[in-house]
C-alpha cells in the first residue's frame, strides 16, 4: 500500500486548521464587513486591523466560567455546543476543495452533508431544550420548524442537481462543470438543453436562500432572535458553549458555501475554463461568505410565519416545479431547441 | 353654535338647577362684559391722549377674546366699534361670556374659564355621584380622557379628583371635571369602565393618594411595589 | 394574518417579558400569556424605574424642579421642559419674548428630530435590522452637538427658563442648524427611505400588523404618532397653538391605516416637517432679549392650570395646582407614553410574539417617562 498513515493525519490536521482558522476569522470577517457596512472602523486595537482579536475574544472566553444553571440537563446541555461544531467539520471531511485536494471521496457525500446538517440543527434544539428557559425553548421549537421548511426545497433542489449530473458524490458533480461558466450549473447555456438553463438561476436562487435559513442567520435568524427571544437557545450558554455554537455557525456558513460552489458555481473551474485550482474554490466561497455578511447587515428580520410561509407556498412549489421540468428536459432530448 | 357652548350645555344636564337660570345668566354676564369693555375703552381713549405706549386693558381683553375660540377666529373680533350700536345677546353667535372660578369653596356647577389662564375652557365642579354621568355625556359628546390627577387639601380635610378632557378631532375645548371628595373617607366612582384608559390613570391614583375607586376591576399599586401600603402624595406622608 | 385562537387556559404559558429585556428599551416588565408564538394576554407592568418626580415637585421651589423634567423622557427633554416652563408660566401670567420662543421653538423642533432618529435606529433594531441604527445615530450625534453647544448637555437639557431660555444662541449655532438641515435632507430618502421604508422584508413586517383604532385612541386617551398612525389629524401644535406655531407653515402628517407602518410613516414624515419648521424658524428669528423680567422666588397665586405641549411621543400634559407659596402644591404629569403603553394590553392580543414586539416598538416607548 502506498497511501501511508500520514496521508489521514494530513488531511485531518489540515481540516481542522482549516475550520478553526475560518471559524476564529469569519467572526473577524464579520466585524470588520459589519464596520464597513455601517460607517464605522470595525475592530482595531488588538493587533493590525484587529487581527488579533478573534484570539483576544478565545482567550477570554475560555477563561470564562462554565456555568450550568440550575434545573437544567446537565448532560445534553453540555452536549449541545459539541453537537453544534462537530457535523460541520466533520461535513469537511467529504467536500473536495480541487481535484486533488479532498479528504475523502464518498459516493453519496450529497446525502452525508445533508445528514450531519440535520444533526447541528439537532443541536440547537438540544441546546434550547436543555436550558430549560422559556425563550430557549421557543427558539428551539422555532429552529425546528424552519428547518424541517428549508430543507424541504432544498433537498428538492439537490435533486435537480442530482440528476443533471447522475452523481451523489460531490467530486463528479464538480468535474461535470468542468470549463468555463457556461458550463456551470448556476447557468448551463453550453448544457444540452436552453429551457434547462433557464431554470437553473431560479433553483440557485431557492437554494441559496434556503442555505440561508438553514444556517440561522439573518434575516432567518429566527432561532436567535435577540429582540424577541434575547439570544434563543444560546441564553443560557456563556464562556466556551457560546463560542463553541458561534464557531458552528461559522463553519456552517462555510459549508453552505462550499456545497453552492460545488453544486452551483462549478467547484474549483476557473470562470473561463483556462484553470482550475483551489484558488478558484476558495475565491468562490468567500464570495458567497461575503454575501452572507452583506445580507444580514442589510435587512431586517422576517417574522417565523412569514418565513415558513415563503418556503411552504413559494419555494417548495417552485422547487417541484423544476424538478418536473429537468425531468421533462432530460426524458425529451433537444426539447425547445 | 361653537363647541364650548355646545359642551357646556351637555354638562348642564348634570346640574337642572343651574341649567334653567343659565341662560338668563349668561346674557346678563356677557351685558357686563361689554359694558366693562366700553368702560375700558372710553378709560383707554382718555389714556391714549396722555400717551400712546403702553398696552391699555382694552388689548388685553381683546387678547382674552380671541384666545377662547381659535377655531372660529373671525368672530374673535366681535367686540363692537365704538361708533356701532352695541350687539344684543345672541347665543347662536357670539362666545360664551367667562367667569372666575371663586376662591375658598365651590357650588357645583359648569363654569367657562379663560383658557388663556387656565388652560381648560369649561370647568365643572360635580359631586362623587355625578362623575359617571359627566364622563358618559362628554363620552357621547367625543371627549378623550387625558389624565385624572389627585390632589391633597390637607387643611380643608378634603380629597379632590380632577379629571382632563380633550378633543382630538379638530374642535377645541378642554373641559376639567372636579369632584371633592372628604379626606377621611375618600370614595370615587369608576369611568374605567367607560374610558378603559381611565384604569391606569385610577391605579396611579389610587396608590399615590388613597382614593378609592369604587367598581374599579384590580387597584393594585401601578408604579409603586405591589405590596406598598402608603401613599406618598399625602401631605401627611412621611417615608 | 393573525388567526384567532381557541385553547383551554392550561396549554397557555407565561412568558415572562422584561424587566430587562432587549426589547423593552428599559426597564419594563410585560407578563405575556402564550399560547405557543400566540400572545393571549399582554400586561404591562410597571413602575421599575419609578422615582416620584410629582413627590419631588412639591418639596421645592418652583425652579427647583426644573432639571427633574428631562429626566422624564431623555429622548425629547426639550418637550418636558417647554410643558413644566409653560404651565408655570400660566399659572404666574409670564410674558415670554418674542426671540425666546422662536429659540424654543428651534431647539425644541430638533430634539423632536434627534428623538425621532433615535427611534428609527431602535425600532429597525427591534426588527433585526442592526446598520439603520448607526446611520440614524450619525446624524443624532450632529444634532447632539449643536443642542450641547448651548444647553451645556447632551442629553437632559436644562435649557429653558420661567420667561424665556438660559443663553441666547449664535450664529454658529443658527450656521450649524442649517448645515445639518442640509445634510439630513441630502440623507433621507437615500439612507433611511430607500435602504428601509422600501425594504419588502421591512414592509411585510409592518403593514397590517398591531392595528390601532380611532376609538381605541380616544378611549385610552392615545396621542402623537399613535392617534396619527389612525387617521386623527390631531397635533398639540396645530389645534391648541402654542409659542409661535402659528406663525409656522408646517403640515400633520396623518395616515389613515392605523398600522405599524402608518405610525412608522408618521415620524419619517414628522422629522421632514420639522426640518421645515427650524428652516422658517431660522429665518424668522427676531432680535430681542431671550429673557422676562421675572422675580427670583416665584409666587403664582392659589388656583390651577393646565398646560400641555406636543412631545415627540404625544401630549405632555401638566396639570399645576398653587396654593400661593413658593412650592408647587401638586403638579400632574401627564406623559404620553404612559397613556400610549395602556392600549398595548388589548391591542396585542392573538398577536405572534414578533409583531406584538414590533407593535411596540411602534409605539415608541420611553420607560422613565411612563414610570415618571
Amino acid at each position: 500500500m502506498d497511501t501511508s498513515i500520514w496521508e489521514p493525519i494530513i488531511y485531518l490536521v489540515g481540516i481542522m486548521a482549516f475550520a478553526g482558522l475560518n471559524a476564529a476569522y469569519l467572526g473577524w470577517c464579520e466585524r470588520k464587513g459589519a464596520g464597513h457596512i455601517q460607517r464605522r472602523i470595525g475592530p482595531k486595537e488588538v493587533g493590525w486591523f484587529g487581527l488579533l482579536q478573534p484570539l483576544a475574544d478565545g482567550i477570554k472566553l475560555m477563561s470564562k466560567q462554565l456555568l450550568v444553571p440550575q434545573g437544567v440537563d446537565g448532560i445534553l446541555f453540555r452536549a449541545a455546543p459539541i453537537l453544534a461544531m462537530v457535523p460541520a467539520i466533520t461535513s469537511m471531511v467529504a467536500i473536495p476543495f480541487s481535484e486533488t485536494i479532498q479528504a475523502r471521496s464518498i459516493d453519496l457525500s450529497v446525502l452525508l452533508i445533508f445528514a450531519l446538517a440535520s444533526i447541528g440543527m439537532m443541536a440547537v434544539l438540544i441546546g434550547g431544550w436543555a436550558s430549560g428557559n422559556k425563550y430557549a425553548i421557543i427558539s428551539a421549537t422555532r429552529s425546528v420548524s424552519q428547518n424541517i421548511a428549508y430543507e424541504i426545497p432544498m433537498l428538492v433542489t439537490v435533486i435537480t442537481i442530482v440528476m443533471l449530473s447522475g452523481s451523489m458524490n460531490l467530486e463528479e458533480i464538480a468535474m461535470k462543470q468542468e470549463g468555463g461558466f457556461w458550463n456551470w450549473n448556476i447557468f448551463p447555456v453550453a448544457g444540452e438543453s436552453i429551457a434547462q438553463a433557464i431554470i437553473m438561476p431560479i433553483s440557485f436562487i431557492i437554494f441559496f436562500i434556503c442555505s440561508v435559513a438553514e444556517t440561522n442567520r439573518a434575516p432567518f435568524d429566527m432561532a436567535e432572535a435577540e429582540s424577541e427571544l434575547i439570544a434563543g437557545f444560546m441564553t443560557e450558554y456563556g464562556s466556551m458553549g457560546f463560542g463553541l455554537f458561534m464557531m458552528g455557525e461559522y463553519l456552517n456558513i462555510v459549508v453552505g458555501a462550499c456545497l453552492t460552489t460545488i453544486l452551483f458555481l462549478g467547484g474549483w473551474y476557473g470562470p473561463f475554463g483556462f484553470t482550475s485550482s483551489v484558488f478558484w474554490f476558495l475565491l468562490k466561497i468567500y464570495i458567497l461568505i461575503a454575501t452572507f455578511i452583506w445580507i444580514r447587515w442589510t435587512f431586517p428580520r422576517t417574522q417565523i410565519y412569514k418565513l415558513l410561509n415563503l418556503s411552504w407556498k413559494i419555494l417548495i412549489p417552485f422547487s417541484l416545479a423544476i424538478l418536473l421540468l429537468t425531468a421533462v428536459f432530460l426524458k425529451v432530448e433537444g426539447f425547445l431547441i | 353654535m361653537n363647541i364650548i357652548r355646545q359642551t357646556k350645555w351637555t354638562l348642564l344636564e348634570l346640574f337642572p338647577e343651574q341649567k334653567e337660570t343659565e341662560a338668563a345668566a349668561e346674557e346678563t354676564a356677557w351685558n357686563n362684559a361689554l359694558a366693562a369693555e366700553a368702560e375700558a375703552r372710553a378709560e383707554a381713549a382718555a389714556k391714549d391722549k396722555e400717551s400712546v405706549e403702553g398696552e391699555t386693558p382694552l388689548d388685553q381683553i381683546e387678547a382674552e377674546m380671541s384666545s377662547i375660540d381659535l377655531i372660529e377666529k373671525g368672530k374673535a373680533d366681535s367686540s363692537p366699534e365704538q361708533t356701532e350700536p352695541p350687539p344684543v345677546y345672541d347665543p347662536e353667535t357670539h362666545d360664551v361670556p367667562f367667569s372666575e372660578i371663586p376662591e375658598g369653596p365651590r357650588a357645583d356647577g359648569v363654569l367657562v374659564v379663560k383658557y388663556a389662564s387656565r388652560g381648560v375652557h369649561i370647568d365643572v365642579q360635580c359631586s362623587p355621584e355625578q362623575v359617571v354621568e359627566s364622563a358618559r355625556l362628554l363620552d357621547q359628546a367625543g371627549f378623550c380622557l387625558e389624565s385624572i390627577s389627585g390632589v391633597d387639601w390637607i387643611k380643608e380635610e378634603q380629597m379632590e379628583v380632577v379629571y382632563d378632557y380633550n378633543r382630538t378631532d379638530g374642535q377645541f375645548c378642554r373641559v376639567a371635571v372636579r369632584v371633592r371628595i372628604p379626606r377621611a373617607e375618600p370614595l370615587v366612582p369608576t369611568v374605567s369602565d367607560i374610558y378603559a384608559g381611565a384604569n391606569w390613570h385610577e391605579r396611579e391614583t389610587h396608590e399615590f393618594f388613597g382614593i378609592k375607586f369604587e367598581g374599579h376591576p384590580c387597584l393594585e399599586p401601578l408604579l409603586l411595589p405591589e405590596d406598598a401600603d402608603f401613599h406618598p402624595l399625602l401631605k401627611d406622608f412621611t417615608p | 394574518m393573525t388567526v384567532p385562537i381557541q385553547c383551554t387556559p392550561d396549554e397557555t404559558f407565561v412568558l415572562n417579558l422584561g424587566p430587562q429585556h432587549p426589547a423593552t428599551h428599559g426597564v419594563l416588565r410585560v407578563k405575556l400569556t402564550m399560547d405557543g408564538e400566540y400572545v393571549v394576554k399582554a400586561e404591562p407592568v410597571l413602575g421599575y424605574i419609578h422615582r416620584m418626580h410629582e413627590k419631588m415637585a412639591e418639596s421645592g421651589t418652583f425652579a427647583q424642579f426644573m432639571p427633574n423634567t428631562p429626566r422624564m423622557d431623555y429622548l425629547s427633554a426639550l418637550s418636558y421642559n417647554q410643558g413644566y416652563v409653560m404651565a408655570v408660566e400660566r399659572a404666574a401670567g409670564i410674558e415670554v419674548p418674542e426671540r425666546a420662543e422662536y429659540i424654543r421653538t428651534i431647539t425644541v423642533e430638533l430634539n423632536r428630530i434627534s428623538s425621532h432618529l433615535l427611534w428609527f435606529g431602535a425600532f429597525v433594531l427591534d426588527l433585526g435590522g442592526f446598520t439603520p441604527l448607526l446611520y440614524a445615530f450619525d446624524d443624532r450625534e450632529k444634532i447632539l452637538d449643536l443642542l450641547e453647544r448651548i444647553t451645556g448637555s447632551r442629553l437632559t437639557y436644562c435649557y429653558y427658563r420661567f420667561g424665556g431660555v438660559y443663553n441666547d444662541i449664535d450664529d454658529e449655532f443658527i450656521a450649524g442648524t442649517r448645515e445639518f438641515i442640509k445634510r439630513l435632507r441630502s440623507r433621507l430618502p437615500s439612507m433611511y427611505h430607500d435602504l428601509v421604508t422600501g425594504n419588502i422584508i421591512l414592509i411585510k413586517r409592518l403593514r397590517d400588523i398591531g392595528f390601532v383604532t380611532q376609538e381605541t385612541c380616544r378611549k385610552y386617551g392615545a396621542t402623537g404618532p399613535v392617534l396619527r398612525g389612525s387617521g386623527v389629524q390631531y397635533d398639540v401644535r396645530k389645534n391648541e397653538p402654542y409659542s409661535v406655531y402659528p406663525e409656522l407653515d408646517f403640515d400633520i402628517p396623518c395616515y389613515p391605516e392605523g398600522d405599524s407602518m402608518a405610525r412608522y410613516m408618521v415620524r419619517m414624515d414628522e422629522i421632514t416637517q420639522s426640518l421645515r419648521i427650524i428652516e422658517q424658524a431660522l429665518d424668522k428669528l427676531p432680535e430681542g432679549p431671550v429673557n422676562a423680567k421675572v422675580p427670583k422666588v416665584l409666587k403664582p397665586g392659589a388656583g390651577d392650570c393646565y398646560c400641555a405641549v406636543e412631545a415627540a411621543r404625544g401630549t405632555f400634559g401638566c396639570r399645576l395646582v398653587c396654593d400661593g407659596g413658593k412650592n408647587p402644591y401638586r403638579l400632574k404629569l401627564r406623559s404620553p407614553t404612559f397613556s400610549n403603553l395602556s392600549l398595548f394590553g388589548e391591542v396585542a392580543e392573538g398577536m405572534i410574539l414578533a409583531d406584538a414586539l414590533a407593535f411596540m416598538g411602534s409605539l415608541d416607548l420611553v420607560i422613565p417617562c411612563i414610570d415618571r
